[in-house]
């Protein structure tokens, strides 16, 4: 089993830091406090720079090269009821070939599954399963009671540890929202800590910890950004836009939002902490806003499979016709890409 | 390769065919001027764009003889109802023609094509919906029923917004039933050239609208001509102040719409990243060619290093250059006279003790550039916070109350505009209260809508354009007694020669028109 390389932030470090940024307990007064202190967002002024920033013209080699960025970004995900091992051994395949008539295109990612198909992914990648950083393909695990988060934080634990002893290299797990609009800061921070405590392997090891924050459910900008604080402070690696099954999943103006706490907590820590928007983006042109957005706002650096990806399925697909279209001069169609 | 060097993704030239020279557009005609021709440049390349016609007095006679003769045959006698119809068919054919004008516009003046195409445009179809709207409205527009026409408008506009500028004058002007004779900027002619062929295709009657392209003293004559009934300037506060020693004592009515040093003021409880944007769009919005640009940033001082420090890292992604890439968020100075005033205010802010920094972009070797540029330790008594640059540099300076804040935003001649950023809704109405500004925007900056008036306090002018009282700015009250004598006896308006033809290409499906009455008698 390669031990990625990006194994998640110590968890001492990341809970000193966090005592040093409070200046306290990380309790419902102290987090409360602080997450309230953060200056507000004005929701129309967000959206027009979010609009802005989709105006860019990406053309020509800007646009080669983000679409091979974008494939490099994507995790590549199931997560469905009907899922199986079939299923998810085709959507490796996909992962790892996504363009058979053309070998030269990148590989994505990561392939994101249910905690229960992880053994499955990690056997089908084989020699493939690794960092991303090196070329490799990571297996994501969905866990913590997926999407609605509504159980004990045993089962919670419980979940996310059989995922990462399966083999899995990064957990998304979802935050209590309940507890969140309710003011309870202190659980839900605690539940992360709790939750990456549990991504730790044997070896002192530890799986990278997404915290998917479903915006769809917190509704205000100002909730997802304080929402973004409580779950960096509490040593996410990454911070992540929605589950996928909750309408409005990700959008450029949460997304920006985000990326704007992350570039604050890295001028105010040195730490960096990666972010991914997943569900509703289907697009290449939708996906190079994202990629725009990024840059401009945390700087180039960011676009890396450590501090950015992609939630999505169906992007890749279209990324994969626009790169054709780019070698070849004219569009091809459905039947020229493989479905998975 | 780095993302960020954004591929050049240029905005194609080929949707305009340009003439190698243009006339003076008089009585529906393209004709000669008696002057000597001079040249149009882009400013991003000093490359010849046209030949410019120049009027002299005896052109200018014409124009105004020609505006008198619109008025008193066809557009005095037209129905509101049709003169709203005119108006509509322009502003649709701006939106049928936005992408040529953008580009026209973005190569004569130097400002970004995101800018003219997303802004400018846009926002010149807007004026004239806006006021095809009123047209056959003006017994509400606030001077009681059946105010009338001024008569014969003259129209002088600058160079910062050329067509925005030609639409905020001459739509009201048209809608309230003058007619109008415009001169646009010397720098800046070209849209309103091809706004004059839109007025052809849009079969206008000729005279109504009348463009005589010159200098300052082309303009300056046609201020001072005696058939002129009506004067709308928008400029420096210098020329307006000589319009109105000029036209003093004659019974000439005037808008003057003038310089700005507008306060910006950002609260510590401000949405801190859209508070950074209002600042840049604020300053550096058209290269900081805005009479009400928020050239004064008055930060409280417990987060001016905040502040300053994340505006210079926002800064340091602007991107300047070729004003037709669609990337380019910062274009052209207009004029090397513009660029030679900035740098010399630039210089005495320096002198002035104030610490200058820009932010690092390549300068092309062509063409008027200017890099974005704030000015920190800025006092209420230095140069560069007193007088207006009109470019990309940003004073900053601190307050430690809202009073301290007001007081120092109301400290200056003028008086067009001013920006609040605070959470607190009961601070903004508190503050916007007190200050002695035409516009305050809250929470966001230099946005426009032809519903809202606009225009300053003090040496920022008189007069207001935009919505009702843009209207009634080309409006007199009906003589007393007339007005109900006017409303009883209401009358067929359309007669054979004042009405408003369909297009050619429509005419046949032309309906029958109702009856209204007309707003002139």
């Amino acid at each position: 089993m390669p031990a990625p390389v990006n194994a998640g932030t110590a968890l001492a470090t990341a809970r000193e830091r966090a005592l040093a940024v409070l200046g306290g307990e990380p309790d419902d007064q102290t987090l409360g406090r602080y997450l309230h202190g953060i200056p507000g967002v004005d929701a129309v002024g967000l959206e027009q720079r979010a609009a802005a920033l989709g105006t860019r013209s990406i053309k020509t080699t800007s646009k080669a090269w983000a679409l091979d960025r974008i494939i490099e970004l994507i995790d590549l995900t199931t997560l469905e009821g009907a899922d199986t091992p079939g299923k998810v051994r085709s959507l490796v395949a996909k992962a790892l070939t996504p363009d058979a008539s053309d070998p030269a295109t990148p590989r994505v990612a990561a392939v994101c599954v249910y905690g229960d198909m992880v053994p499955f992914a990690v056997e089908a990648l084989g020699a493939a399963h690794g960092d991303p950083d090196d070329g490799l393909i990571s297996v994501a695990a969905v866990a913590t009671a997926f999407p609605s988060g509504r159980s004990s934080l045993a089962i919670k634990l419980a979940d996310t540890a059989e995922a990462v002893a399966a083999g899995a290299d990064e957990i998304d797990m979802v935050i209590d929202r309940g507890a969140f609009l309710a003011g309870r800061y202190g659980e839900v921070f605690d539940q992360i800590v709790a939750v990456k405590e549990a991504c730790r392997r044997p070896d002192g090891t530890s799986a990278s910890l997404k915290v998917i924050l479903e915006t769809g459910e917190l509704v205000t900008y100002d909730n997802v950004r304080r929402a973004s604080w409580l779950a960096i402070l509490a040593g996410g690696d990454f911070i992540k836009t929605s589950t996928g099954k909750v309408s409005p999943a990700a959008t450029l103006p949460v997304t920006l939002l985000m990326l704007e706490v992350v570039r604050d907590w890295h001028r105010l820590t040195g730490h960096r902490v990666g972010v991914k928007p997943a569900g509703g983006i289907r697009s290449s042109k939708d996906a190079i806003k994202y990629l725009v957005t990024v840059a401009e706002t945390v700087g180039e650096e960011w676009l890396v499979p450590h501090l950015f990806r992609f939630g999505a399925s169906s992007l890749l697909n279209d990324v994969l016709l626009q790169r054709q279209k780019l070698t070849s001069g004219h569009y091809s169609g459905a039947d020229y890409v493989t479905i998975d | 390769m780095s993302f960020l060097d954004y591929a050049p993704a240029p905005e194609s030239r080929a949707i305009l065919s340009l003439r190698d020279s243009y006339g003076l557009f008089i009585d529906g005609e393209f004709v000669d001027g008696r002057g000597a021709a001079f040249q149009t440049i882009s400013p991003a390349s000093e490359e010849r764009i046209a030949m410019i016609a120049n009027a002299n007095e005896a052109d200018v006679a014409d124009a105004v003889a020609a505006a008198r003769r619109a008025y008193d045959r066809v557009w005095s006698k037209m129905s509101g109802r049709d003169r709203g119809k005119y108006l509509f068919r322009i502003a649709r054919l701006v939106q049928e023609r936005a992408r040529e004008l953008a580009v026209a516009e973005s190569l004569d003046n130097g400002k970004p094509i995101k800018e003219s195409r997303d802004v400018d445009v846009p926002l010149v179809a807007a004026w004239f919906f806006y006021y095809a709207g009123w047209a056959d409205k003006l017994d509400h527009a606030g001077l009681g029923a059946d105010p009338r026409s001024l008569g014969v408008a003259a129209q002088v506009i600058p160079w910062n917004f050329p067509l925005l500028m030609l639409a905020w004058k001459i739509a009201p002007a048209l809608a309230a039933g003058n007619t109008v004779v415009l001169k646009p900027a010397e720098t800046t002619p070209l849209t309103a050239l091809i706004f004059a062929e839109i007025l052809q295709q849009a079969e206008l009657p000729p005279g109504v609208v009348n463009i005589i392209t010159g200098a300052g003293d082309t303009g300056a004559a046609l201020v001072a001509h005696e058939g002129v009934d009506k004067v709308a300037f928008t400029g420096s506060t210098a020329v307006g102040r000589a319009i109105a020693k000029q036209i003093a004592g004659t019974d000439k009515k005037a808008t003057l719409e003038l310089g700005g040093k507008a306060a910006n003021i950002v609260f510590d409880d401000a949405p801190i990243d859209q508070a950074i944007e209002g600042i840049v769009n604020g300053i550096f919005f058209n290269q900081g060619h805005v009479c009400c640009a928020g050239s004064r940033l008055l930060v409280q001082e417990s987060i001016h290093d905040e502040v300053v420090d994340r505006l210079k890292t926002r800064l340091s992604t602007l991107r300047l250059g070729d004003p037709l890439d669609k990337n380019t968020d910062i274009g052209a100075i207009n004029s090397r006279e513009q660029l030679d005033r900035i740098r010399a205010l630039s210089d005495v802010g320096v002198e002035e003790g104030a610490e200058r920094w820009s932010a690092p972009c390549e300068i092309p070797e062509n063409g008027f550039w200017y890099a974005p540029t704030i000015f920190t330790g800025v006092q209420t008594s230095s140069r560069i916070a007193r007088e207006e640059i009109f470019g990309p540099v940003l004073s900053v300076l601190t307050f430690r109350t809202p009073q301290e804040a007001i007081a120092k935003a109301n400290n200056t001649p003028y008086g067009l505009s001013a920006g609040i950023w605070t959470d607190k809704g009961s601070r903004i109405l508190a503050v916007a209260d007190q200050l002695r500004a035409g516009v305050i925007w809250a929470n966001t900056f230099n946005r426009f809508d032809p519903a809202a008036p606009f225009g300053g306090y003090k040496e920022s002018g008189y007069g207001r354009e935009g919505g009702r009282h843009g209207l009634a700015a080309y409006l007199a009250p009906a003589p007393i007694g007339q007005a109900a004598v006017a409303r009883s006896a209401a009358k067929p308006a359309i007669t054979a020669d004042a009405s408003a033809p369909e297009p050619t290409a429509k005419r046949t499906r032309r309906t029958q028109k109702a009856t209204t009455k007309g707003s002139k008698r």
